[in-house]
């Protein structure tokens, strides 16, 4: 069956495709609703409900005074946009651009880190010939230990008397404050995540024709080159949904950095650790600003890279698909820039 | 293959067997990447609880203490793995099927709004889940839900979903619904075209969303730990989070990597015997 | 077992003890009004199954206990809760608990720095302190379960930090016997520690336990982190060489320097492995470093102080009643159960916890397994408790914060003392 999938090679009929949109229409909107109900019920309870506590949330503050008897003065007290406006500018601004930093530091060291290593992974896995198998099972393997556990190993690693100073041969105190703590985080979430990127650069690679490179080979151009010029244009779609995915997930980064260096460690704290934090210090209302901000800071994020670089997340197998066709152009683009 | 093609000089012959060379030490440095801390989990595993701090290469002697620490009664832990298993596989069964139906309108319908849909269902993954915690803790208080598997289903499919009906999508759209036209043409129904030609083509791009689904389901922590309080209903991450050495302070690290390990290896090994298919659907169908 | 003649005399012991409460003790605990002169009591009704909420249960003890009192109580019946074996995660649990108003957690095992954050926010209930003997309690765990001169949770466990130190490096340096001062160790140190021992440690990692040794220090010092109204003090002399005998440690090598890392686990290795002359420890250590390449050549004294013997910090475990539970007569008689002498000693024969009531800390079986329990008990004696303070966690981070920028140079003493004195103003000012 996938050979009728992966066969390009019988082009969709125009007047077939125009038909079947225009039957599509008709009545689509009401199957749509049946189907997508089922969804937006699920979410609307486990996700939707509690962001629109946490947005009530956040425009209250939690009584803190004491009354006579030492007791705290129960009840919520409205307070606008106070909370926000203590993030961006009032009492917990420094800790707030400090954390904003890490996340955003991280996200991109690691999310670059793990690209270039990805992207390495994919090239050698798809052109290995022998271990194959092998080296696709190990690069599975981080993807499947628990984060918490994964955590705990690297802070073990990561000890004063651990393995990782003792291969070093140094005594690196990685978990204090300091750059080597968020080295010790880069580390840890490169080797969980860097697998994840390759295996979907490996499937971008494995839509490319071969006979793609043949051409290109037989043109004498370089392996750079190959890589440079049709590969990375190639596998770009699939690459960027990958990209967009890990910065999605490093942004709300909490157990790594929690676990393996420590809470209240202001080289690592994440946006997400200052909301646990708060929320721990019963600060619900500042905690849940937190997370809204977060929310935001994401869906921007996102949204931008959407548009900066035309990553259609959605359409990616469009693309894709446009993307044979896109090749057989490039190909022959290749050859006249060659032979010219 | 490439390699084996007739026409290569032997110039690039040379320079295949070189290229070998260099691929192999590629795959050497992969492997040892991925699983060199893996491989300093299992031999922490096997070391003896007083051994645990030692940087040896191998334990000496080897123990299966960690391991029997785990499996003490008290512990519970075979239990735990049963209610890791309900728990996953109830979430990933609920999340395909519920995905798959979102995810069929998403490709294959035309309908409006459908961008701010997909939108919504990706930004909803993206709420940090502490946040999710304590509105869900009152709501399942007040209805009776504590201490039973659908309070940790249900809030499981806040991430789940999500991803599924995102990887579905993709799948989804990969295929050639020119075929279900078809058929619809020759007299199906949509419902019998979409059973009788699509699921049978889904089927790899579905099996890989259920075990991504599966992986994240089965470590997920913060919701087990919070809706649960009975012994009995924990999930496996849950126990190992209640793993104690002998004493106050300790940490017993050799113990929680040999739960680590055991939890780990099932999922590897479910990887390994479906890696293509796996690898497969993550290409969307489209591999060779 | 013992439980129930135990009990019922234990019951009756309070009972005479007080006039007031006779009726409430002996008589079932339904039927009593106002017997309370705060009305505390009076909200203690109901029998029937609870629960006990506490981290793991490492040695099986506390469900031997339980056991027992089940089989005596068949209505009444206890199940055991275990939370996840770090602090935090515990507190997070019970807090998430209390937030929606659940009755899933009966009696908490609270640590001791939690007190007042869970009386004033409602979440536990004031217990009537004339039912329990409290003049038999070790009189510095008594102020642990209090809030504002409340009883709101019954000590249970008790914890102080000791000095564990090498016999044999003290004896080569020519010293009679453990240091008593500063000073003592430092010159104790300057002749043997050399060639990868380092002198001192403790748990300086960025966590609580930084909180506990920086408040050790201080009132070993002669200060204190807050005076009697609760205002924060660490703007003193005294609070100064405190911080300084700690960070000027860290600058001369005194304290090496790994052991910003290290919690109490940490210091313990490097103290059996040989790396480590003195250490500052909890009781705990002691049975294990028996088992360890130094059984022969330690033993635990008082801690020091800048001119003679330290106040160490006080830890343990206390026990209260969540607001939010049923059945909280039987709570009450549990918590009394547990709290009794047979069990408090049982428990210790098990697991090395240190009881909270004085008698045991004479108790010749206890002492034989239990050789320090004389330092231990001259040591929590002299113990001070750490601030009572509703907002326990942003108190200890602002401790911890500046103790922890000291301590690595980032900031002087002075400054991070100011500093501190700031941020704990400002908590203690709402």
């Amino acid at each position: 069956m996938t050979t009728v999938i992966a066969a390009p090679e019988q082009p969709p009929s125009t007047g077939v495709k125009a038909a079947r949109r225009k039957g599509d229409v008709q009545g689509s909107g009401r199957l749509a609703a049946i189907l997508l109900s089922p969804t937006f019920i699920v979410l609307a309870l486990v996700v939707g409900y509690p962001i629109l506590a946490a947005l009530r949330e956040s425009l209250f503050q939690r009584g803190q005074g004491l009354d006579a008897e030492g007791f705290v003065v129960e009840g919520d007290q409205f307070v606008g946009l106070d909370n926000y406006l203590d993030i961006f500018s009032g009492s917990n601004a420094s800790v707030f651009w400090g954390s904003l930093w890490n996340t955003t530091f991280f996200t991109v060291t690691t999310v670059v880190i793990e690209t270039v290593l990805g992207i390495c992974m994919a090239l050698i896995m798809h052109w290995a010939f022998r271990g194959r198998a092998l080296v696709r099972a190990s690069v599975l393997v981080p993807w499947a230990i628990p984060t918490a556990v994964s955590a705990l190993l690297w802070r073990w690693v990561f000890q004063a008397d651990g393995v990782a100073n003792a291969l070093i041969g140094q005594q690196v105190l990685w978990t204090t404050e300091g750059f080597q703590a968020k080295l010790a985080v880069i580390i840890a979430d490169t080797w969980k995540t860097a697998p994840f990127v390759g295996l979907l650069v490996l499937a971008g690679l494995q839509m490319i024709p071969r006979d793609v490179y043949e051409a290109a080979r037989v043109d004498g151009a370089s392996a750079w080159h190959q890589f440079w010029r049709i590969t990375l244009p190639l596998v770009k779609p699939v690459l960027l949904v990958a990209i967009l995915f890990r910065m999605l997930d490093v942004l709300r980064m909490f157990d790594l950095p929690f676990v393996l260096i420590g809470a209240q460690k202001e080289s690592v704290q994440t946006l997400s650790m200052l909301a646990y934090d708060e929320a721990s210090n019963l600060r619900y209302g500042v905690a849940a600003a937190y997370s809204t901000v977060l929310f935001l800071y994401v869906a921007i994020v996102a949204y931008a890279f959407v548009k900066l670089l035309g990553a259609d997340v959605i359409g990616e197998m469009r693309q894709a698909a446009r993307g044979r066709r896109r090749s057989a152009r490039l190909r022959l683009r290749f050859r006249k820039e060659v032979s010219s | 293959m490439s390699a084996s093609s007739p026409s290569a000089p032997a110039k690039r012959r040379k320079a295949l067997v070189s290229g070998n060379a260099l691929r192999m030490v590629g795959v050497v440095a992969i492997v040892v990447y991925c699983l060199a801390p893996f491989y300093w989990m299992i031999v922490s595993s096997f070391r003896r609880p007083e051994d645990q701090f030692d940087n040896a290469p191998l334990p000496s002697p080897w123990s299966l203490e960690n391991f029997r620490a785990v499996f003490e009664p008290d512990v519970g832990f075979q239990r735990a793995l049963v209610n890791s298993l309900v728990v996953a596989g109830t979430t990933t069964l609920l999340t395909l099927v519920v995905g798959t139906f979102a995810s069929y309108a998403l490709a294959r319908l035309t309908f409006r709004g459908k961008n701010l849909v997909l939108g919504m269902v990706i930004t909803t993954s993206m709420f940090p889940t502490i946040s999710l915690i304590i509105p869900l803790l009152k709501l399942f208080t007040d209805i009776g839900w504590i201490n039973t598997y659908q309070a940790m289903v249900v809030p499981s499919l806040s991430f789940a979903l999500p991803l599924a009906v995102w990887n579905l999508t993709t799948f989804f759209r990969q295929l050639p619904f020119e075929l279900e036209q078809a058929a619809m043409v020759d007299g199906c129904t949509r419902g019998q075209a979409f059973r009788r030609i699509i699921i049978p083509l889904a089927a790899p791009g579905v099996f890989t969303t259920a075990i991504i689904t599966f992986i994240a389901a089965w470590n997920e922590f913060i919701i087990a730990l919070s809706m649960v309080n009975k012994k009995e209903m924990q999930t496996a991450t849950v126990a190992i989070s209640k793993f104690t050495g002998a004493y106050g302070f300790d940490q017993p690290f050799g113990t929680q990597m040999a739960a680590g390990v055991i939890v780990t290896v099932p999922l590897v090994i479910v990887v390994l015997i479906f890696q293509r298919r796996i690898i497969a659907g993550l290409t969307a169908g489209g591999v060779k | 077992m013992v439980a129930t003649p135990l009990t019922k005399t234990l019951r009756c012991v309070v009972a005479a003890g007080t006039v007031l409460a006779m009726t409430a003790a002996c008589g079932g605990g339904d039927s009593d009004s106002g017997s309370d002169s705060k009305g505390a009591s009076a909200e203690l009704t109901g029998r029937g199954p609870i629960t006990l909420v506490q981290g793991k249960d490492t040695s099986g003890n506390v469900q031997k206990q339980v056991d027992a009192w089940n089989a005596q109580h068949p209505n009444e019946k206890v199940r055991l809760i275990e939370l996840p074996e770090e602090a935090d995660a515990q507190r997070q649990q019970m807090v998430q608990n209390a937030q929606a108003k659940s009755d899933a957690y009966t009696v908490l095992n609270l640590d001791v720095v939690w007190t007042a954050e869970f009386a004033a926010n409602r979440w536990i209930t004031p217990l009537p302190q004339e039912q329990f003997d409290m003049s038999k309690f070790l009189q510095p765990t008594i102020k642990t379960g209090q809030y504002r001169g409340r009883l709101f949770a019954v000590p249970w466990k008790t914890d102080a930090g000791l000095l564990y130190y090498r016999t044999d490096l003290v004896k080569k340096a020519g010293a009679s016997g453990p240091p008593k001062t500063w000073d003592e160790m430092k010159q104790i140190c300057d002749k043997v520690a050399k060639d990868g021992v380092g002198c001192y440690g403790g748990q300086f990692e960025k966590y609580e336990g930084l909180t506990v040794n920086f408040s050790e220090a201080v009132h070993s010092a002669g200060g204190s982190v807050v005076d009697d109204q609760g205002k924060p003090q660490v703007n003193t002399p005294q609070a100064k060489q405190g911080l300084d005998f700690l960070a000027e440690g860290f600058k001369s090598g005194f304290i090496p320097k790994e052991a910003i890392t290290y919690k109490e686990e940490e210091g313990r290795r490097a103290f059996e492995k040989g790396k480590l002359v003195f250490l500052r420890q909890w009781p705990y250590q002691y049975a294990l470093s028996k088992k360890s390449d130094v059984k022969d050549k330690f033993d635990v004294a008082p801690l020091p102080g800048p001119n003679g013997p330290g106040a160490p910090t006080l830890g343990g475990h206390n026990l209260a009643i969540s607001a939010f539970a049923k059945n909280k007569a039987t709570a009450l008689d549990f918590i009394k159960y547990l709290t009794a002498p047979e069990q408090e000693r049982a428990n210790m024969l098990a697991t090395s916890e240190a009881p909270t009531l004085t008698e045991l800390y004479d108790d010749a079986e206890l002492k034989e397994k239990y050789p320090y329990l004389d330092v231990l008990k001259e040591s929590l004696l002299k113990a001070k408790a750490r601030p009572e303070a509703v907002r326990y966690g942003d108190f200890t981070k602002a401790i911890q914060e500046n103790a922890y920028a000291a301590l690595t140079g980032t900031k002087s003493t002075d400054q991070a003392l100011a500093d501190m004195q700031a941020e704990l103003g400002k908590l203690t000012q709402q």
